[in-house]
């Protein structure tokens, strides 16, 4: 089972920083690292690389650092990584993400299942997965909770939504967008960080994979960012104290008389 | 460009009923389709649907229905489901389609963009026309909720956009609101999928925390499982779905359908109660929306007070049973008032 995972990295969340004058992340200094969600679908990739056999392999499209994401995929056990990176591909949207990520899946060629995070934490959208499975004409199958088996080319899924989990019978090739549910992500051990050291990544750019320039990048991106702004979570905590038996008692006096005059009791 | 007019809200249903997703995507549309002045579309693929709830959808503001019925679409599948949507835009070219962001949009709307070459914007909290222009002005927060970022898509259309599930009201329903009801036949052809729904396990205690009115959530404050469990009661007493920070989530104490934050649910209830939460970032990017914020936590510095309406600052053991008990007895003596007032 040749399994193709495409990451992204992203800056570490905890450390996020605003520029206050101009609402735009101050992105100095920021510690980048691999996607929190993509890591359940990585380690899928590789409990079904250990069960069926065949090869793993990390894609990620960004700047030239994107790389470390790929080695820290390959110390965790995945058998490759392939860097997308051009200046052509910088502002892309969604929409222009999806294109290049299934021209270069295309360019590889011989794959039986894409297994993307359900999101990334930066840009929060969830649509590049799907987007890629429409590229490439395959079955998309999303919000995968639970991986049960695989058998007469046939995956068995659950599949979580709004109200309890659906079982799926999903054929090869397909894509799937996994939740944290899928997985419990194993750290990289030594010798897999020996390996990522050495690992060679190919990087690949928009003539590469034969991407049309009108496409890919800004230029190819359907939507626009027109404005940024921070929104202000202006609120006036009252606090109360509650370190004895008479405090505790007028704490949660005060907190019902709240409920009650916001009528949330 | 100015071939495609209307606005489309994209229904949904299960089993035959509209969902209320439905109801809260046609305040948006009704909005949208009165400043273009054009016609609200609701859009739906299922089978066997309810005429009374078809009939509902005008009530609540649908100048038409647009009806692709076949046994095939019953169960949400992404191909089936985006051929048959592909083939409706086609035909009538709307400027814009709007769809909830949950589990069946949040598929459906990429892979069809892709198909239209049309822009997407996910998860939209604010939807606008741009004066002039008359584009669609989507307006969504990204980077767990530190930025909002307003989008358009000045040239590709449709302008289509996702919106979070309880972000507006459903609209009112005016008994006697008439439309048109089109029924558009599926061809056969459009049905094949790699997928088929073998199975569906019914999961109430995953039961969407993003649709409750109040969450009550817990967090490493409270230490054991079995400690955890105060959470539930609170939740019962405040009819309150239960929620979770990613370390409760991560200790086992409950699972991760129930987990708010970044890499878990994003809900904007009237109430969230957090307890033993410290409030990481990742946390508050699922929850700093909710109307009134609760917080009890034993540090006077926790970063949960900052985004909070009131906050007790003490030892949850201590705070906890009394809150409880004060509820209670609130509970039973509204209980007793009704019933002297009833006999």
């Amino acid at each position: 089972m040749n399994i193709i995972v495409p990451i992204k990295q992203v800056p570490e969340t905890n450390a996020v920083r605003m520029d206050e004058a101009t609402g735009t992340m101050i992105r100095d200094g920021v510690v980048s690292i691999i996607n929190p969600l993509d890591l359940y679908g990585i380690e899928l990739a590789i409990e079904l690389r250990e069960r069926f056999g065949g090869r793993a392999t990390a894609i990620s499209m960004g700047p030239p650092k994107a790389e470390e994401a790929l080695r820290e995929a390959i110390a965790m056990g995945l058998d490759d990584g392939i860097l997308l990176s051009d200046r052509a591909f910088a502002g892309a949207d969604t929409w222009a993400t999806a294109y290049a990520l299934s021209q270069a899946i295309r360019k590889i060629g011989d794959y039986d299942v894409i297994i993307c995070g359900e999101r990334a934490t930066d840009g929060d959208t969830g649509q590049v997965g799907p987007a890629i499975a429409a590229f490439l004409d395959l079955p998309v199958a999303s919000y995968i909770s639970k991986f049960e088996d695989f058998s007469e080319g046939q995956m068995r899924l659950h599949r979580l939504v709004e109200d309890g989990y659906e079982i799926l019978q999903v054929g090869l090739p397909c894509v799937l967008t996994v939740v944290k549910e899928v997985s419990n992500p194993r750290l990289p051990t030594l010798r897999g960080k020996q390996k990522a050291r050495k690992a060679d990544l190919p990087v690949w750019n928009a003539a590469d994979i034969e991407a049309d320039p009108t496409l890919v990048g800004l230029k190819g991106s359907p939507t626009r960012v027109v404005k940024i702004h921070r929104p202000k979570v202006s609120r006036q905590c009252e606090k109360a104290l509650a370190n004895d038996e008479a405090s505790t008692d007028q704490a949660v006096r005060g907190l019902l008389d709240l409920l009650e005059k916001r009528e949330l009791i | 460009m100015s071939d495609y007019s209307g606005i489309w809200i994209l229904a949904e249903q299960s089993a035959g009923r509209v969902l209320g997703i439905s109801h809260e995507l046609l305040t948006r549309g009704r909005e949208l389709a009165d400043k273009r002045k054009v016609p609200l579309s609701a859009v739906l693929l299922g089978n066997n649907v309810s005429e009374a709830d078809l009939a509902e959808l005008i009530e609540r503001g649908a100048d038409q229905v647009i009806l692709a019925e076949h046994a095939e679409l019953d169960a949400f599948r992404p191909e089936p489901h985006t051929r048959v949507m592909q083939r409706l835009v086609e035909k009538y070219h709307p400027e814009i389609i709007i769809a909830g962001a949950t589990s069946t949009g949040r598929t459906l709307m990429p892979y069809l963009a892709v198909k239209l070459h049309a822009g997407l914007t996910a998860d939209c909290t604010v939807l606008d026309i741009e004066p002039g222009t008359g584009n669609l002005l989507q307006t969504r927060p990204a980077i767990g909720g530190n930025i909002l970022a307003t989008i358009k898509t000045p040239e590709a259309r449709p302008q289509m956009a996702t919106v979070r599930p309880k972000s507006t009201r459903p609209a009112m329903r005016q008994a006697g609101r008439t439309g048109e009801i089109i029924r558009e036949p599926v061809a056969d052809d459009l049905l094949s999928s790699g997928i088929s729904r073998v199975g569906f396990v019914k999961d109430e205690s995953t039961a969407n925390i993003s649709d409750a009115k109040a969450v009550v959530a817990g967090g490493r404050g409270f230490k054991t499982s079995e400690k955890f469990k105060m959470v539930y009661a609170l939740a019962d007493e405040l009819q309150a779905a239960v929620g979770a920070s990613r370390d409760a989530v991560d200790r086992a104490w409950i699972t991760y359908p129930h987990q708010v934050g970044l890499s878990g649910k994003t809900v904007t209830p009237g109430l969230y109660v957090a307890i033993g939460i410290s409030g990481a970032i990742q946390h508050l990017a699922g929850m700093q929306t909710a109307e009134t914020v609760v917080a009890i936590n034993n540090d006077p510095d926790a970063m949960i007070f900052s985004v909070a309406d009131y906050g007790i600052v003490g030892d949850l053991s201590e705070v906890m049973p009394v809150l409880l008990e004060r509820l209670r007895e609130r509970r039973e003596a509204g209980a007793s008032q009704s019933e002297e007032a009833g006999g």
